[in-house]
């Protein structure tokens, strides 16, 4: 059919014309393939730092290493706090494909408890890094890794993981000196530097553990590795090891925290133990404590429950925050008030009747000793415990003499040098119950502290520093915990809790109250009389704290009452007397006589000065040479 | 000395021999020389992954078999065919659309027993400048209006069909592969002109027929930044990759962007990226210049065609052929949209190949059929 028009077409034409558009066109393919190669030329010569930078941050991550924890040591070289492998199964999200599966499959093999599941769901909701395990049930027995070991191969993304963990050998003796570790909290992460933590499993939140975070922690080792698009590492480029934390070495002693911690018995209290000549704490016990190790890798909500809810308080820290009324205890304190103040001396006589008022018929201040007293001086007043001598003394200096001085000892106050979270107990003035109560400092106020009651609240901590105090003739101490710091004496920042002397008008007097002290054990009307019989010498005071307020002439009777309306039992003491090795602050809580806590302060000097320990403490002996 | 290798070469290329065989030795030499070089690029981009290699190895060996076949069947036959041919492709892409099969909310294949499958819009590429070349062919060139209305609605009607599936990039190279016939015989300056100025209006209307996805495509090439861990990662690390490249790329195998997996689709459509990143700019160009050799020869024997028809036909497949090329390219380097579209016998993939090859084929019995002068 194409014949019939072949005579009216121009072949010659119409092939220029295709050829010319075949021209035309191998022009806009030449055009088209330099606008490729301009495009090219852009990205890769003109942009190319732009980009390179950007393949290189997608490749180049950083990982860090969680450092080895420093250990912490007692005194004789015995490890408080250890790093111990535990065997934790471990699941990487990503490797696995249905979790219903996965959980059916674990629950013929191990046994993990709904709150372990919640615990790893909750967690696989944060942010982490791809391809980062996370741990579904740690510290496996020895069974239990035997068993998953074996269908480990039909287990995908789930591993056994070996980690270092932190271990409390001693337990809950020492939960409220050492601290503990635990798991890091988003709260946590603010105060610290998120990449160094990135690989931790946890951090020191209380005790030593909390103050010496820093230090304990070390500096996590950094890895420059190549990952690829699903955040897997496939090479390392540079590393960097990390620096592990260092040791601290303590003035704890753990035979002497056990035994005093063991002393308490059933009841609940304190037992705040001090050496004069350095201000390191030989014990800082609170009982009830609790297992540590509960929490180092974070506690589950029932234990935790259960100890929230012991009416006994476990996890209050009593030493640094149980505030009590030092009661007599605070006697010799008081009386170095009115000597440095020109309100007492040695010699003036005072006639001690069973109460003492302010203003004839007005309030009776009972004595503990119903008869009273008699004539008696300021020494005596110390030996048998006179209240009505610290009532009129009290009440003659008024509340300004006595706030002054006793802040001097570190009452009302932090006095901790690296432990936190103390409290300051209560040094009543007359700005604070302005300030407090609308109301005005009555003369009533002041006697009751001269006795160590009323507004008047203190810490083990404090007492025992302030009893410390006096065992050095007046050498104040900031009590310490850390001796050593790595391979070096612990230094704390200038300024921040410096020792220093306390100076009286008259420094004989020091020896004057130790000599008062002494006789409270000594004399035979001494309060702490039953004390006597040691190779030593002790100085000490007794007192008891009132737990709730009698009315004005009602007897005390320990067998009507509550246990826990009995009045608390307190003791101070240090020795040997003329060059204190050792100072002591113990309290029962409700323990009624103070016989209890001078019991226990005798066997801690026994135990300290004379190694005279029961044999079962063996096992905290430490070996100074391993320290 | 020099002379003598030079005529020798000349008489090699010219041997009664490949004349004999109908194989023109300079198209296949440069396809040749494109394909080696693909596989090299391949080895890397999948990973080391031999397997992979052989099956396109495999796959390229089928098509250059295609093409050889084509190659011994004149001009004259296909012309013939054409128009059957068209008729029959456009009913099995309405087939396609009734029962076809496919992946990702795009149905492509029909599936033929024994497990094959079949993608009509593949060989539709070929068959559209078969068809416009026939229709053409006995036509007085440069077209009338009305031709042009004609040929318009022949090259609307399978390109409805594709883009429906929908297949945005197979529907475009439909498209275009018709207009080029319609550009070769002759289309007036003024209705290229007057196109070009109603292009936005056209692209208006494709934008209401777009799926979902693929407005997404486009919006995402406009602003890849916009959406950098969803379908803006694709073009991101393309560009990161090519690059990184700088001049003389990163080395064989030492690509980051391509051995660490940030570069998504690196065997398939993102293959060039590959090549950006391990050789550089001067990979690329040698790449580019490669595909441009099979161009130019292929714009050469489309120049020096027989008659109308060979000559539309073959013009026409080249430039589909560039068109490919620079639409991947042009997409993986961002300055297009992605659409889906392979490097040209780099990419790792299946039909694709066979059609190109197919192309060639019929390029090189375009060349070796002519009647002697």
């Amino acid at each position: 059919m194409s014949r019939r028009h072949q005579n009216f077409r121009n072949y010659r034409q119409e092939q220029r014309l295709t050829q010319g558009r075949v021209i035309a066109s191998a022009i806009f393919v030449l055009l088209m393939a330099l606008v490729l190669m301009a495009r090219l030329f852009y990205l890769q010569v003109v942009q190319h730092e732009l980009y390179q930078t950007k393949a290189d941050d997608n490749r180049v991550m950083l990982v860090t290493e969680p450092p080895p924890r420093g250990l912490i040591y007692d005194r004789n070289g015995l490890v408080l706090a250890d790093n111990r492998p535990i065997h934790s199964l471990t699941v990487i999200p990503e490797r696995v494909e249905d979790f219903s599966k996965l959980k059916q499959m674990l629950s013929g093999i191990v046994a993990i408890s709904d709150s372990e599941w919640e615990d790893f769901e909750s967690r696989l909701k944060e942010y982490r890094r791809p391809y980062q395990s996370l741990t579904l049930k740690s510290q496996l027995t020895d069974e239990e890794w035997a068993k998953v070991s074996v269908d480990l191969y039909r287990l995908d993304g789930v591993q056994v993981e070996a980690q270092l963990t932190r271990y409390y050998p001693y337990g809950e003796a020492f939960a409220h000196a050492i601290g503990y570790v635990g798991r890091i909290t988003t709260d946590d992460l603010e105060r610290v530097d998120r990449l160094a933590y990135q690989g931790a499993l946890f951090i020191g939140k209380t005790g030593i553990e909390g103050f010496y975070e820093k230090t304990l922690f070390g500096e996590a080792g950094l890895s420059k590795v190549e990952v690829n698009a699903r955040g897997r590492i496939m090479s390392e480029l540079e590393r960097q090891n990390p620096t592990p934390g260092k040791d601290l070495h303590l003035y704890l002693d753990a035979r002497l925290q056990q035994y005093a911690y063991d002393l308490l018995g059933d009841y609940t209290g304190s037992v705040v133990a001090i050496d004069p000549e350095t201000g390191g704490i030989l014990a800082l016990v609170s009982k009830p404590g609790f297992d540590p190790n509960l929490f180092v890798r974070g506690i589950s909500y029932d234990d935790y429950s259960a100890l929230r809810k012991s009416t006994k308080l476990p996890l209050f820290n009593r030493a640094l925050r149980g505030g009590y009324p030092p009661a007599s205890t605070i006697k010799p304190f008081m009386g170095l008030a009115g000597l440095e103040y020109g309100f007492a001396n040695w010699t003036e006589r005072y006639f001690a009747r069973g109460y003492y008022q302010i203003n004839p018929d007005g309030r009776r201040y009972r004595d503990w000793k119903r008869t009273g007293h008699g004539w008696i001086d300021l020494e005596r007043s110390i030996i048998e415990s006179v209240d009505t001598y610290y009532y009129q003394l009290a009440n003659k200096m008024g509340i300004t003499p006595i706030h002054n001085f006793l802040s001097r000892f570190g009452f009302g106050r932090s006095t901790l040098l690296d432990l936190n979270g103390d409290s300051i107990g209560l040094l009543p003035s007359n700005e604070w119950k302005k300030a407090k109560y609308k109301e005005p400092w009555y003369p009533g106020d002041s006697v009751n502290v001269g006795i160590g009651q009323g507004f008047m609240v203190a810490t083990p901590i404090q007492i025992a520093s302030a009893t410390s105090a006096l065992a050095s003739r007046g050498h104040y101490f900031y009590p310490r915990m850390a001796a050593t710091i790595g391979d070096k004496p612990a230094e704390f920042e200038e300024g921040l809790g410096e020792e220093h002397d306390i100076v009286l008008k008259d420094q004989r007097n020091w020896e004057r109250m130790v000599e008062a002290m002494r006789k409270v054990i000594t004399d035979s009307q001494g309060t702490a009389r039953r004390l006597q019989g040691t190779p030593y010498e002790i100085a000490g005071k007794t007192g008891t704290g009132q737990v709730f307020s009698l009315q004005e002439d009602q007897e005390y009777d320990a067998d009507s009452l509550e246990k826990r309306l009995h009045d608390h039992a307190l003791f101070i003491g240090f020795a040997p007397a003329d060059k204190p090795k050792i100072s002591v602050f113990a309290i029962f809580e409700n323990g009624g006589s103070s016989s209890k806590p001078a019991d226990l302060t005798k066997k801690l000097f026994d135990a300290y000065l004379y190694d005279d320990y029961p044999a079962e403490y063996d096992y905290l002996k430490g070996n100074k040479d391993e320290g | 000395m020099k002379d003598s290798f030079y005529r020798r070469a000349i008489s090699f290329t010219n041997a009664r021999l490949w004349l004999l065989v109908h194989v023109d030795i300079l198209l296949l030499g440069s396809l040749l020389l494109l394909i080696a070089g693909g596989l090299v690029i391949l080895y890397s981009a999948s990973g080391q992954d031999v397997a992979m290699v052989e099956r396109q190895v495999f796959r390229l060996t089928v098509g250059m078999l295609v093409c050889l076949v084509l190659a011994q069947l004149p001009p004259k036959y296909m012309r013939r065919a054409s128009p059957a041919l068209f008729i029959f492709l456009t009913i099995l892409l309405i087939c396609v659309l009734l029962f076809g099969v496919g992946a990702k909310g795009a149905q492509r294949w029909l599936a033929l027993p024994g497990g094959l499958r079949f993608q009509p819009s593949e060989i539709m590429k070929i068959v559209m400048p078969m068809m416009i070349a026939w229709y053409f062919s006995d036509k007085q060139l440069p077209p009338s209006f009305k031709q042009i209305v004609t040929v318009m609605v022949l090259i609307a009607l399978p390109v409805v069909l594709v883009a429906k599936q929908p297949d945005l990039g197979t529907s475009l190279l439909v498209a275009v592969s018709g207009v080029f016939v319609l550009f070769l015989a002759g289309l007036g300056w003024r209705y290229i002109i007057g196109a070009a100025a109603l292009a936005p209006i056209a692209g208006y209307i494709l934008w209401q027929f777009m799926r979902e996805y693929q407005r997404q495509r486009v919006l995402t090439f406009l602003n890849p930044e916009s959406d950098p861990l969803g379908s803006g990662w694709n073009i991101i690390q393309s560009k990161t990759a090519i690059g990184s490249g700088g001049l003389y790329g990163k080395g064989f195998l030492e690509g980051t962007q391509a051995q660490l997996d940030f570069l998504p689709e690196s065997h398939t459509d993102f293959i060039i990226a590959v090549l950006a990143e391990e050789f550089g700019m001067l990979g690329c160009g040698v790449l580019i210049l490669a595909y441009c050799l099979v161009i130019a020869r292929g714009l050469y024997i489309a120049a020096n065609a027989e008659d109308n028809y060979a000559r539309l036909l073959a013009g026409s497949l080249t430039l589909t052929f560039f068109v490919y090329m620079f639409v991947n390219i042009g997409m993986v380097s961002g300055i297009l949209p992605v659409v889906g579209v392979p490097l040209p016998l780099v990419s790792y993939g299946g039909t694709s190949i066979i059609t190109i090859m197919a192309t060639f084929g019929i390029l090189m019995s375009v060349q070796t059929h002519k009647r002697a002068r």
